[in-house]
């Protein structure tokens, strides 16, 4: 295979890996959009979709779009009950309390969940719904499970823009997220609002979930760990707090952590990662996107 | 001496304690597997300590607290090994040596990361955690004798009680000392309002990262204590989890005191190898489990800390 | 004297001039009054002074320094303390650790001598002391030393951080909104605090003001700015007859 081909090759691997990023990305995104707060709970609603998605295709043999609805409503369920058990009570609590509490709810689920009367500490293969097939296009190949993972989250995206940008919901989270105080004198109800970023941000994380486990078929408890870091990276990288940050930014943070991958070598592809977020919140902590903030 | 001055009811109670225990010791009335866990509470106790410098007087979140406890230990672990050192005596300037290389690595970390405040704070020294755990897992391509994630072996065994014991009450002494000063008058400053802060002249960045550095010191000499307590160290054993269980005993401690990050470090370390002893393999399981309900509860209930008055906004 | 030079500052936030274009001199002694409207630009322009923001163009100049590019805590110590409009007070601190905050920020002793507690840091520690208790007893404050600063009445509050600001013995003393929250009876204390003030320490004082009988008081000279532009320059007197003042202020009182 010739080197153009090799690249492009992984150019499709790493926005492979970059969509599911940017699935996550959004989660965070948003909710420290409306919250200020670094959910770190967020890659384990992520890991939850794929155990929610193993459950449903190797108990039940439900099909395939069944198993995506269903997931991102036990996700979303999540998503809201984590709000509103942790993180509520601490609304005017300090920013660190309200994070440490975030690393508690992560801890908790991942624990939890690696019980052995719960389920397991292991690695358990996720069962495709479908055989792997490789479509060959001259230059470099495509998978099956590629053009899925590109065609949901292109439908995720859209049907988020739409919920976003053209419903009284989106609008209302975009003004909580611009100013909460202006907002909330305007008459819009915050813990609603807060309680749809979750949501919606839990159920993408939900769609991410079993995207991540149909392309890498090896799910575990602590499966949301580095993802789920690496997605609130990519929305920091994007500009925290913008939408369309998040999807370059974990596009970006994608291809990156394959072509390391691909040409250095799969140990130092974290700690790229982690360079460059030093990289960005030195040099530009408000992201590609972001605009400078000043405030005293 | 004037060093000792303000601390001499501290040193006598010390003293007395070390003799307590050292009786226990030698007359095995506890049985050297509870003696290693005394020594290992003493030592978690020193590293705390560090991090409640950092966020319990200064206010700057560390989640990275683990990673400078690694470097010290695997600092201490190689040299130890390499110039076969196995006397107490030789020992401490190992030690010395370990707190300055973590402080050092701490201090040059510390330049870029600390003019990020809270949340960002909290995800670069998490980033930084991720990356020394990367590097310690691979570190057999580096140096073989550093195991990778195979581990550390064959480290000597060299911590003893009269080591830990008094290297806590020097370092004990330091940091009060330290704290009821113009520094640790600064250090609350930044963490009450760091403009403020700054425009009665205090010159932020270095207080901050003065602060950072002694922390992280203090947690490579813990780590350097650890490792030649156990003669075998894995990079797990440095992990995120690790730097939560230190952040935890801060905040039962009650941020921003000395005596309690002592005494929570003490329960803390009873209560989880307590538990250890006591509770079957499959229900010990559930302690990371319940120490996260804990902690969100401990939060909802006293989100400032557990020993500090509830504060008004 | 000019002890404060500012010439033709410049400061925008996402494309809205806060500051345009601005020129003044304060001089040595005087006090120093800026007002105008909410959103006029007068705290950026304290902002600006004291280093917390940097202007997209101009300079300051503090006796013939140039102090644009300062920082903050360096300013504090060339002579130039402020307040804050909505106190930033270090409320977990006692009243005699927030005084002491400014005074030991000061060359005093180092860190040897902190650990090692040498003569050094004895002598320092309690001659900061005794200046500290000086300047709480000044703002009427004695007797509560030991309290946290969040623990005091609002207007304990107000005069805490008039006592830290001027414990860095400043030359140039920038003060936003003391009188903001304060009923008739506490303006007028205020207004006799600040005139004391300025004759126990002979610090020159730039203030920022919404309480015109206060300003009108107090001042010797007053700048007016409204949407970042300054109107104009004078005199109380001839502030008050100004027509585009009465404009900028219209509906608001004037007395």
């Amino acid at each position: 295979m010739d080197i153009l081909g090799y690249v492009l090759q992984q150019g499709i691997n790493g926005l492979q890996l970059g969509a599911v990023y940017a699935l996550i990305a959004l989660g965070y995104t948003m909710v420290y959009g409306v919250l200020r707060l670094i959910n770190f709970a967020h890659g384990d609603i992520f890991m939850l979709g794929a155990f929610v998605a193993y459950f449903l295709i190797a108990k039940f043999g439900i099909p395939i779009y069944l198993v995506f609805i269903i997931t991102m409503l036990a996700c979303a369920i999540a998503g809201y009950l984590i709000e509103k058990i942790a993180y509520k009570p601490l609304r005017d609590a300090p920013k660190i309390s309200l994070l440490i509490t975030a690393v508690g709810v992560s801890l908790f689920l991942e624990y939890f969940l690696s019980l052995n009367a719960i389920f397991t500490p292991n690695y358990i293969a996720f069962p495709r719904p479908f055989d792997v097939k490789g479509y060959d296009l001259a230059v470099f190949t495509i998978t099956n499970v590629q053009v899925l993972i590109f065609i949901i989250t292109f439908i995720s995206l859209f049907l988020l823009y739409l919920l976003i940008y053209r419903t009284n919901y989106g609008r209302a989270m975009r003004a909580v997220s611009h100013d909460k105080e202006t907002a909330a004198l305007m008459g819009i109800g915050i813990d609603g609002i807060i309680s749809f970023t979750f949501i919606v941000g839990a159920s993408l994380a939900g769609v991410g979930g079993i995207l991540y486990s149909i392309a890498y078929p090896q799910i575990n408890v602590f499966m949301g760990i580095m993802p789920g870091i690496k997605s609130f990276i990519a929305a920091v990288l994007g500009g925290i707090g913008i939408i369309h940050g998040a999807v370059i930014g974990g596009l970006i943070i994608g291809i990156c952590e394959v072509f390391v991958s691909a040409f250095l070598s799969s140990t130092f592809r974290d700690g790229v990662i982690f360079i460059i977020l030093f990289g960005v919140l030195l040099f530009k902590p408000s992201g590609i996107f972001g605009k400078r903030i000043e405030k005293v | 001496m004037r060093f000792f001055r303000e601390s001499w009811i501290f040193l006598i109670v010390s003293v007395s304690i070390y003799i307590i225990l050292k009786a226990f010791f030698a007359f095995n009335v506890i049985s050297p597997y509870i003696q290693q866990i005394c020594l290992y509470a003493v030592i978690v106790a020193l590293t705390s300590l560090g991090l409640n410098v950092i966020y319990g007087y200064t206010g700057q979140f560390s989640l990275g607290h683990a990673a400078f406890y690694g470097i010290g230990a695997y600092t201490s672990a190689y040299l130890t090994k390499v110039l076969s050192i196995d006397g107490v005596i030789p020992f401490i300037p190992v030690l010395v040596f370990c707190g300055l290389v973590s402080g050092l690595v701490g201090y040059l970390i510390g330049i870029p990361i600390l003019r990020l405040r809270d949340d960002f704070l909290a995800i670069a020294t998490l980033g930084f955690g991720t990356l020394v755990r990367v590097f310690l897992d691979n570190s057999d391509k580096f140096a073989e004798s550093l195991g990778g994630s195979r581990g550390f072996v064959g480290i000597p065994r060299i911590t003893n009680l009269e080591l830990v014991f008094f290297f806590l009450i020097f370092v004990i002494i330091i940091t009060r000392n330290l704290i009821h000063s113009r520094y640790g008058l600064f250090w609350r400053c930044i963490k009450d309002d760091e403009l403020a802060a700054t425009s009665v002249g205090i010159n932020t960045a270095n207080m901050k990262l003065m602060a950072f550095t002694y922390g992280c010191m203090l947690a490579g000499i813990g780590g350097a204590l650890y490792a030649n307590l156990y003669s075998f160290l894995h990079p797990s054993n440095f992990d995120i989890l690790r730097s939560i269980d230190f952040l935890i005993i801060v905040i039962i401690g009650g941020m921003g005191s000395i005596m309690g990050t002592i005494y929570a470090s003490i329960i803390w370390v009873g209560f989880i190898e307590g538990l250890r002893i006591v509770l079957p393999a499959q229900v010990l399981d559930m302690r990371w489990v319940v120490i996260p309900i804990l902690l969100i509860a401990l939060m909802i209930w006293r989100p400032y800390g557990l020993m500090s008055k509830r504060r008004k906004v | 004297m000019k002890i404060l030079d500012v010439r033709n500052l410049e400061k925008s936030f996402g494309g809205v001039k806060a500051v345009d274009q601005i020129s003044f001199h304060i001089e040595e002694g005087e006090v120093f009054s800026i007002i105008g409207p909410n959103g006029a630009g007068k705290t950026t322009m304290f902002n600006l002074i004291t280093g917390l923001y940097r202007p997209d163009d101009g300079r300051i100049f503090f006796i013939d320094r140039d102090i644009t590019k300062t920082p903050t805590y360096m300013l504090a110590h060339l002579g130039i303390a402020r307040t804050f409009q909505n106190m930033r007070l270090f409320g977990s601190l006692t009243v005699l650790e927030n005084v002491l905050s400014s005074l030991l920020s000061k060359r005093t002793y180092n860190l040897f001598s902190a650990v090692m507690r040498t003569k050094r840091f004895a002598v320092s520690e309690k001659a900061a002391e005794e200046k500290a208790r000086k300047f709480i007893d000044f703002f009427g404050l004695s007797g509560k030393e030991d309290y946290t600063a969040s623990s005091l009445s609002y207007g304990e509050q107000r005069r805490l951080e008039l006592a830290r600001a001027l414990s860095t013995e400043p030359r140039l003393m920038l003060i936003d909104e003391p009188g903001a929250g304060m009923n008739p009876k506490e303006i007028a204390d205020l207004a006799e605090t600040i005139k004391a003030i300025r004759q126990r320490y002979s610090v020159t004082i730039a203030i920022i003001e919404h309480q015109m009988n206060l300003v009108m008081n107090i001042s010797d000279r007053i700048m007016v700015m409204d949407f970042g532009e300054k109107i104009m320059e004078g005199t109380p007197e001839e502030v008050k007859k100004d027509k585009r003042v009465i404009e900028a202020y219209l509906g608001e009182e004037m007395d």
